[in-house]
């Protein structure tokens, strides 16, 4: 491994390779060469170092530096400056403020990093960069010192169950998988995150995709399995880049073939991208994608450790789960345990989003209350509005209101409250939120992605939408919220794979906890939000208004009428609700009623 | 200007090279379909005609998987194709106003392409990369934090 007293990282995200980043990297290089310094300083690409907007960008370490707004002009400058001189360019330094990595910033106190721990820090396409920092020792490890039998003893009793969302031990997967008699076995890492909002999957394609690697190794050793497929959504093209280079990299240096570091172990593996079916993250509709079918899910059993892919014992496990392992295996079941409460061990990443102060990716223990996760981690409400609900699960998950914020994250804990731990989606909805837009959305989104074999899923979907929709726009009838219950349970029960049985959550959750708004949608014709069009009214406020004229003139459909200087008035059978005399008002007397 | 059309030749020679790189066999039929309609711009007729004749596979299977899939598509794509993301993080942060901007600039709707050929518009699952949204792709190209404003100026980079 070669040494080098400078590492200089160049963010390749799409905003910054548009502003020229490859060109400026080029430029970089030839000047380096042109110095003399190519052998001391080493150029990586990464992503989201998080001043995009101000690209291209670099960051410089061991001193940590971060340059922004760099053109191919600038770089002899600073080239002379930093490598030669070693003075900081202070021109191109970009302010504090805006250095945040929207998707993964420092750990706040309360996190805990094991998935994450190489995200941002590593050069995802250098396998040596993953060596470094202990990867393969333990796939090392368990060849050389383990039985398939340890391997699998030791992650039940690290605890460790499945990161997809349906959290069942991963241990006892691989030993039914391994106890299947049938032959080839084969072992599939689900990548097809495809909940709106989640992106934990992702980061450690694109930022450690040999831990990914390794993980699934190590359980191929564990089942008897020579051959793995990764099946990533074509969503991710980037993801599907990268572990191909990893792939190639790790297969150069033995690691995956034939006879792995001398241990009589075979095992490869090959990436399968998706075509865009958000079904296809459901294991058995998964597997006939992979087998070249529309992705539509079978009945279980029998499970996939019995007749699997090309009805052949598999074991299938999430990104996450896989990268969890080879952790597990180096430090020990007991390290693992030691996080997480009695029934959900370890750490779990989420996706922050919604109205709190810091989006993003985090990774924290099981346990911690939502309030320490939306006010410790996520730093609170935007504005210091009040919580109104967070929806855990991704779509077919709950929503939960404030009663609910002291509530564990844990597997169990979140299913009692009628929500799910899902895949990791956390969206956060302050007191502007109207539950029922949201149930709508939702219905919108598992409409769409319905695969269409059941009928419960495919039609009752549909006509929740439908009532959802009629709600939302003030035509709500009396017996609407019990036709919605009634759909609710039999969609649940007839339908065959998680996305159907999941569909009514959002609707269970927000009738169960918010059921009053719905009343007030339909009884009163009126959203106590302030967000279904249909509802609402715009309205001046006599004794504020001045008659500026202002809003008058902003009006696209000319629904204000009134003399200069006198209260101005809406007609609100013209005007459209589009609250643009709202944001022109200079005097806050528009007001929604 | 018509759509533009790949002849007969030119669409057998994209099935071709897919076959050859993947191996004729049924589970390779998502990676065909995927790079055959990523050549010719969608699946026609004729793609499908030549893969069920190479593969051994019935026509109505092949169009089973075709028509499933949310990125194949069967029916004529525009010379570029702009994949919109609808989804609740990009919607929240303003994607129902870039949304209306797309819509008005190039009078379509969703699923639709525009009658001189140029432009598809569309919208995507989400693509993970809500920490930047709104979000939209154009053929390759990805925008992130778009506002409704920028709008004309980014479809005027294409012709």
């Amino acid at each position: 491994m070669k040494y080098y007293r400078s590492h200089v990282l160049f963010c390749v995200d799409p905003e910054c390779l548009k502003k020229g980043a490859h060109e400026v990297m080029d430029a970089f290089q030839d000047e380096l060469v042109a110095q003399g310094l190519i052998d001391e300083v080493q150029v990586l690409e990464t992503s989201r170092i998080g001043g995009c907007a101000n690209g291209p960008e670099m960051m410089v370490y061991p001193e940590g530096v971060h340059y922004t707004g760099l053109t191919t002009n600038d770089i002899p400058y600073l080239v002379e400056e930093h490598f030669l001189k070693g003075r900081i360019a202070s021109k191109f330094v970009e302010e504090e403020k805006t250095f945040v990595d929207e998707e993964l910033s420092a750990p706040t106190a309360k996190e805990v990093r094991v998935v994450l721990r190489n995200c941002g820090k590593i050069d995802p396409e250098n396998i040596e960069d993953y060596i470094a920092e202990d990867g393969y020792q333990a796939l090392g490890k368990v060849l050389a010192e383990y039985t398939p039998e340890k391997v699998i003893d030791t992650i039940l009793a690290s605890g460790l169950r499945g990161r997809g969302g349906a959290g069942f031990p991963t241990g006892k997967k691989w030993q039914f998988c391994r106890a299947s008699a049938e032959t080839p076995k084969f072992v599939i890492c689900n990548a097809d995150e495809g909940d709106p909002g989640a992106f934990m999957n992702r980061r450690v394609l694109e930022g450690d995709p040999h831990s990914v690697l390794e993980g699934m190794m190590i359980a191929a050793y564990a089942i008897g399995s020579s051959q793995g497929y990764i099946y990533c959504r074509a969503e991710y093209p980037i993801a599907v880049r990268t572990l191909n280079i990893a792939i190639e990299q790790a297969r150069a240096m033995g690691l995956l073939g034939k006879n792995i570091l001398g241990s009589g172990f075979d095992f490869d593996l090959e990436v399968r991208m998706g075509a865009g079916a958000f079904v296809c993250g459901e294991e058995t509709a998964l597997m006939a994608s992979i087998e070249g079918s529309r992705g539509e899910p079978r009945p279980r059993p029998p499970f996939p450790a019995v007749k699997g892919l090309f009805a052949k014992p598999s074991n299938i496990n999430n990104v996450e789960t896989y990268s969890n392992v080879p952790q597990i295996i180096l430090k020990g079941a007991e390290w693992y345990s030691s996080f997480g409460t009695e029934k959900s061990k370890g750490t779990k990443t989420f996706a922050l989003a919604g109205d709190v102060k810091h989006t993003g990716l985090i990774e924290v223990p099981f346990g911690l209350t939502l309030r320490e996760v939306v006010y410790d981690v996520g730093g609170g409400i935007i504005d210091d509005k009040d919580f109104k609900a967070i929806q855990t699960g991704g779509p077919m998950g709950g929503c939960l209101p404030k009663e609910y914020l002291d509530l564990p994250l844990d597997y169990e804990a979140l299913t009692q409250a009628g929500s799910m731990m899902g895949s990791g989606g956390l969206v956060v909805m302050d007191e502007g939120t109207c539950m029922v837009d949201i149930a709508r959305f939702f219905m919108e989104f598992i409409q769409d992605e319905s695969c269409g074999k059941c009928t419960p899923c495919r039609v009752g979907t549909r006509r929740m939408l439908e009532i959802l929709e009629r709600i939302c726009a003030g035509k709500g009838q009396a017996g609407d919220i019990e036709t919605l219950e009634y759909l609710c349970d039999e969609i649940r029960q007839d339908s065959l794979c998680g996305l159907g049985q999941g569909a009514p959550n959002p609707v269970v959750s927000t009738l169960k906890h918010f059921r009053a708004e719905y009343e007030a949608h339909i009884n009163e014709k009126r959203c106590p939000a302030k967000v279904c069009k249909a509802l609402i009214r715009y309205e001046i406020t006599d004794g504020v208004c001045t008659g500026c004229t202002v809003c008058a003139r902003n009006c696209p459909v000319s629904a204000i009428s009134g003399e200069r200087r006198q209260t101005h008035v809406i007609d609100p059978d013209v005007c459209i609700r589009c609250g643009i005399c709202m944001q022109v008002c200079n005097f806050n007397a528009i007001v929604i009623k | 200007m018509a759509i533009e059309q790949k002849d007969g030749k030119q669409v057998k020679e994209a099935v071709n090279t897919a076959i050859q790189r993947y191996g004729a066999t049924s589970d390779e039929l998502i990676p065909i379909l995927n790079e055959v309609n990523r050549a010719v711009g969608y699946l026609p007729a004729e793609a499908l005609d030549e893969i069920s004749r190479q593969l051994k596979l019935p026509k109505s299977q092949l169009f089973s998987v075709a028509s499933f899939y949310r990125m194949l598509s069967t029916k004529p794509r525009g010379r570029h194709v702009i994949q919109f993301c609808e989804n609740a993080p990009c919607h929240v942060a303003g994607g129902r106003e870039v949304w209306q901007a797309l819509t008005d600039e190039l009078h379509l709707k969703d699923e639709e392409t525009s009658a001189d050929g140029k432009w598809s518009l569309v919208t995507t699952s989400c693509l993970g990369i809500c920490g930047v949204g709104p979000v939209m792709v154009i053929d390759d190209d990805i925008y992130g934090n778009v506002d409704p404003k920028q709008v004309p100026s980014i479809l005027a980079r294409y012709h």
